[in-house]
């Protein structure tokens, strides 16, 4: 195995990825504010009026890249749990675990706000749609990962159970994607597309993608704050530990 | 496949020489579909709506009341590690588990519902349906159910947690279940349901005695 691999697999360890991440956090939060800025300013400022929706489309630029991370998220725990299912590596499992409350979040935010767009577009907080309905499985996925993570006290245990779970929940992630296809209701069909032109402003689009990197940013400075915590706290009985606290 | 079928036996063999856990779960599922018209009203046209739905939650629950009792009897006295040990593969054992569990949780709930939709006001094609989409149905809700009770084996709050776990796994089999009866009284035809059902079954009857078996080893460790 040449000198890079190793270089890399050193970073598997809890105690060698402990002070990197504490570096690394700060890069993404002053990320997360610059993306959100600009990202923000573009939607507040420079996008323009929907002839539609008015300016009530305006909260899109919040509930969309919070879909996108919900979304992703489960796809990172999952990638994280099945990982550490395979390799058997400790730190994999610890991530998984600190992903999953901001992946939670971010899907509750995103059925908050979808419900404070669809009161005035389509008059319902609610409706019994593919999407909000896959969207709110999926926040359901995430509270049962977590409790199941509660539930176990070994913390060994805890990681495999919880892979197993996310594993089996990430055939829900397909679901949620195709829905729209599958079942054609109320929710309109997703604007951006890979094929073809987004049909939507540009500036709109800027904001968008501004919004979801700040987003990523925010997401990855919460997650590794949580895994720095839960590294202290399950290696607690170590030596380095006491040093890098004291 | 001789362990495979004995393993069938064994747990048939268990569950009649203790009969009222099985019936408990029928029971269970005949009074909750007994309940809704009482909390309704009579209004045969609005039953017949909701029929298909009331039909299928109450046979998820009725499962879902089953499934703690899959393997917590094995785990307590030790036949699940030996289970574990024989030479043949424990997912095969397991598979033999989850086809047990659906004879006596899942197949009274097939046989019971025509019954059950007659209350309803249902007419007989659209009870051949419910039939057929339950026949289909039931044992994946089985076998998804088998993943959530290894997984919360011997965990604190285990029936609870199971239910977090497991409901929210059987919605695409709700949806379609009882879309397929929806579907045939709106004269949309239950084929495309039904399919996809049976779609979702022969992928569960792949993954999930794997995905219960590697749970199961892990809460054995």
């Amino acid at each position: 195995m040449n000198q890079s691999i190793i270089q890399w697999f050193r970073f598997g360890s809890p105690q060698a990825f402990y002070p990197i991440a504490g570096r690394m956090i700060p890069w993404f939060w002053a990320a997360a504010a610059a993306f959100g800025i600009a990202g923000l300013w573009i939607s507040f400022f420079v996008a323009p009026t929907d002839a539609q929706q008015g300016e009530g489309y305006r909260i899109i630029f919040v509930h969309v890249p919070a879909s996108w991370m919900s979304m992703f998220l489960y796809l990172i725990m999952a990638f994280w749990a099945g990982l550490g299912l395979a390799l058997n590596t400790r730190l994999s499992g610890m991530m998984a675990q600190a992903v999953a409350p901001t992946g939670a979040l971010m899907a509750l935010l995103s059925l908050w706000t979808g419900a404070l767009w669809g009161k005035p577009m389509w008059g319902a907080w609610w409706v019994w749609d593919a999407r909000l309905t896959s969207e709110l499985i999926l926040f359901f996925l995430y509270l049962g990962f977590m409790a199941l993570q509660a539930a176990i006290d070994d913390p060994r245990r805890a990681d495999k159970a919880g892979a197993i779970l996310a594993l089996v929940g990430v055939v829900n992630i397909p679901i949620i994607y195709f829905s729209v296809k599958w079942w054609n209701t109320l929710h309109q069909g997703s604007t951006i597309n890979l094929t073809k032109a987004p049909s939507m402003a540009h500036t709109m689009l800027w904001g968008m993608l501004l919004m979801a990197l700040c987003f990523w940013m925010y997401s990855i400075a919460v997650a590794l704050t949580r895994v720095r915590a839960i590294i202290l706290e399950r290696e607690r009985h170590t030596d380095w530990v006491k040093h890098a606290v004291e | 496949m001789n362990a495979f079928f004995a393993t069938v036996r064994r747990d048939l063999l268990l569950a009649l020489r203790r009969k009222s856990e099985v019936l408990t779960a029928v029971f269970f599922f005949v009074i909750v579909t007994s309940l809704f018209p009482l909390g309704i009203g009579p209004e045969p046209v609005l039953l017949k709506k909701i029929a298909p739905g009331i039909l299928w939650v109450a046979a998820l629950l009725a499962t879902l009341l089953g499934l703690p009792r899959l393997f917590a009897a094995d785990h307590v006295d030790g036949t699940l590690e030996q289970m574990a040990l024989s030479p043949s593969s424990l997912g095969l054992l397991v598979a033999g588990k989850i086809l047990a569990h659906w004879l006596l949780c899942g197949l009274p709930l097939v046989l019971l519902a025509p019954v059950l939709g007659l209350q309803f006001d249902l007419d007989a094609p659209a009870l051949g349906i419910l039939t057929l989409a339950l026949l289909l149905g039931t044992p994946l809700l089985s076998l998804i159910g088998a993943i959530g009770a290894a997984l919360t084996l011997g965990v604190r709050g285990g029936g609870v947690l199971l239910a977090l776990l497991v409901l929210p796994l059987y919605i695409p089999a709700l949806i379609f279940g009882a879309g397929a009866v929806e579907a045939h009284i709106a004269g949309l035809g239950a084929g495309g349901h039904l399919s996809l059902l049976a779609a979702m079954l022969a992928l569960a009857v792949f993954f999930a005695p794997w995905a219960t078996t590697a749970a199961l080893r892990i809460a054995l460790e």
